[in-house]
């Protein structure tokens, strides 16, 4: 019956004029329509509309009244609008978590002010914040590296780290000129200027070994542009090489795990999955196919099954021929 | 949304906060503009009637509580009135570093479950005064999984304690299989989002991922139909039942790596020193002995499982496995 949009608009009305009222001194239009993330134009469609509203008599004295001048706009008659809405259990719910969840997070200095908020919140948000919560959000909490590279961050120096690159299983050594933190998924990531690379790379914090910030300070080059995120931190490149693969029962969780294309049902192996995954990194993908030994069979290109199979059959020559038949 | 509607919803809202008297439907109907006026016939009084049930159905969704009661015991019906201070949020200040802290917790939900709830909670604590900026200081960007259509239906059943039916199949199941649970929450935990409740058929309690339901859950019965455990910790119970698949006992692991090779493996092992053909031995420590096995089968000839004799055993198995699949193709 009601739809988002509807709920959306309502609770913009009814936050306007207590927002006006609560800045007396009147507000630029501007920063009213970003504060309540809106283009100027539905803004001013949405104070015209206030402008109609008001206390039943709804004669001019009745009437919510604002005054422009310039381009700041005041209230100068509530009709009795003065305090926002409570908050709904949804929005207490988003509030508390994501709260709650900033508490968990080590390394992050702002601990008491989190907590602090925390306390507010729930007070104001009354009944909405009485019962259990019904989401929780749990985030990596072991990160060492977080604290050295929030450091360095905020002092605004570069980092020199070590590396770990699962895909290649190396440890790299590199100095990086640190722009942003990301928590995506529970986990967090780096993302800087990769100075050996030249070019701007996400880093898992759980795979940085060592980490130290340096003197020099941080300079990103201009064309470090931060990176999209929104479909996923890794992004194979489109042309990449497709792997096809015939995952079998016990390994059919790899389709959840990895971002995989035209997935279908087959019967060979019964109640396998058929997945295409793109890597421009065989190497990776040798690794992923041995990992699961024997429960993924590789349908294309035929060098990964050869490459898994001679890696194999080379770990066996090293067994005793006592180990053959275990 | 109409303007006239939105109009008419700021007016009723306007003229109920401002009574202490219950207000009846005939008297809504006669002072707040834009209703269906009453000309006498059946067919205004029915447009009236349903337009009233919307408005006071929107009011109600968004959180309006609207109160329905008699001023006096000569009232022949019920009327409406609004009290200002359910209505009302209550006072709250925050230091500019706490406004920070809910501009970056807020800052969460961006683009994922509860992205909308969150900004109209930040809408509101800017109308009562304070001044949030979610872009401020920090230079951190949370992000969460944002792409789940079961989180919705599942969320709303948690919060309204209704019971959640749906279809779950897990990874190594051909068909699904209907599931009955008194749902307590919704976790994210490593980035993947579970159901945690109580499975009615199964009588104990259970924890779902939420991308292995199939279809939309639904929820079924009345509200408030049970209790979650007054200590629940959501995201304990799920990390426990992610432990518990190792089975918990831990096993000690003796391998030889090639120098230089194995790096991954060596960042949890603990080093032995060099054996006798001057590879590096390692000892690792797991509770889950297969999955080390699938581990090491990886890392190729570059690793040898010197003990325990399973865990040998096992990298064998897996080893032949894969030679095999070689001949196939």
């Amino acid at each position: 019956m009601s739809t988002p949009a509807t709920t959306e608009r309502m609770t913009r009305l009814l936050s306007l004029v207590p927002y006006l009222t609560a800045r007396p001194e009147g507000v630029p239009l501007a920063e009213v329509a970003r504060d309540f993330g809106v283009p100027e134009r539905q803004l001013r469609r949405d104070l015209e509309l206030l402008w109609m509203c008001g206390l039943p008599g709804y004669g001019p004295g009745d009437l919510i009244d604002l005054s422009f001048e310039g381009d700041r706009v005041r209230v100068t008659f509530t009709a009795g609008m003065v305090r926002p809405l409570r908050l709904t259990t949804d929005e207490a719910v988003a509030l508390l978590v994501a709260l709650r969840t900033l508490l968990d997070l080590p390394g992050l200095a702002e601990q008491d002010a989190v907590s602090r908020a925390l306390a507010k919140v729930s007070a104001a948000a009354g009944h909405a914040a009485e019962r259990v919560t019904p989401v929780a959000l749990s985030v990596d909490a072991r990160e060492q590296a977080l604290a050295v590279v929030r450091e360095g961050l905020e002092r605004g120096r570069a980092l020199h780290l070590h590396y770990y690159v699962p895909t290649r299983d190396e440890r790299t050594e590199r100095t990086v000129d640190p722009m942003r933190l990301h928590l995506v998924d529970g986990r967090w990531y780096l993302e800087a200027w990769s100075r050996e690379v030249a070019g701007v790379r996400l880093f898992r914090l759980d795979r940085i070994d060592d980490v130290e910030v340096l003197d020099e300070p941080a300079a990103p080059p201009p064309q470090a542009a931060p990176r999209d995120i929104a479909s996923g931190v890794y992004q194979p490149p489109p042309d990449a090489p497709v792997v096809r693969l015939r995952l079998a029962r016990t390994a059919r969780w790899v389709a959840e795990y990895y971002p995989v294309e035209d997935v279908r049902e087959v019967d060979d192996p019964p109640g396998g999955l058929a997945v295409a995954l793109r890597t421009a990194d065989l190497a990776w993908a040798r690794r992923l196919v041995s990992s699961l030994g024997g429960a993924a069979a590789v349908d294309e290109p035929a060098e990964l099954a050869a490459a898994v199979a001679a890696d194999a059959r080379a770990a066996l020559a090293r067994y005793g021929p006592g180990d053959a038949g275990a | 949304m109409s303007a006239k509607r939105a109009e008419r919803l700021v007016n009723l809202v306007i003229a109920l906060l401002g009574t202490r008297q219950y207000v009846t439907a005939a008297r809504i109907r006669a002072t707040v503009p834009g209703y269906e006026p009453d000309d006498g016939t059946a067919r205004a009084d029915e447009a009236f009637k349903r337009m009233f049930e919307r408005d006071k159905a929107e009011l109600r969704e968004m959180g309006v509580p609207l109160e329905t009661g008699r001023t006096s015991v000569f009232d022949t019906e019920d009327g409406y009135r609004i009290a200002r201070a359910d209505y009302e949020l209550p006072e709250i200040t925050l230091t500019g570093e706490e406004a920070a802290a809910v501009g970056l917790a807020l800052r969460l939900w961006e683009s994922a479950q509860l992205a909308g709830a969150a900004h109209s909670a930040l809408l509101k604590l800017r109308a009562a005064g304070l001044d949030v900026d979610p872009g401020r200081a920090l230079p951190i960007q949370p992000r969460l999984d944002s792409d789940e259509p079961a989180f919705e239906p599942a969320y709303a059943a948690a919060r309204d304690r209704r019971v959640l039916q749906f279809d779950y199949r897990r990874p190594d199941e051909d068909t699904p299989a209907r599931r009955r649970v008194q749902p307590w929450g919704v976790v994210a935990w490593h980035g993947r989002w579970y159901l945690v409740g109580r499975d009615l058929d199964r009588q104990a309690p259970r924890v779902f991922r939420l991308s292995r339901v199939v279809g939309t859950p639904r929820a079924v019965g009345p509200e408030n139909a049970f209790e979650p455990p007054a200590d629940l910790d959501l995201a304990a119970v799920v990390a426990g039942q992610a432990g518990r698949s190792g089975g918990g006992e831990e096993h000690v692991v003796v391998v030889r790596a090639r120098p230089g090779t194995a790096v991954g493996l060596r960042r949890g092992a603990q080093p032995l020193g060099a054996g006798e053909d001057g590879e590096d031995r390692l000892q690792l420590r797991t509770t889950e002995p297969w999955r080390l096995a699938d581990q090491l089968a990886a890392y190729g000839p570059d690793v040898v499982v010197e003990a325990p004799a399973e865990v040998r055993a096992a990298v064998v198995e897996r080893l032949t496995r894969l030679a095999a699949m070689g001949e196939r193709a």
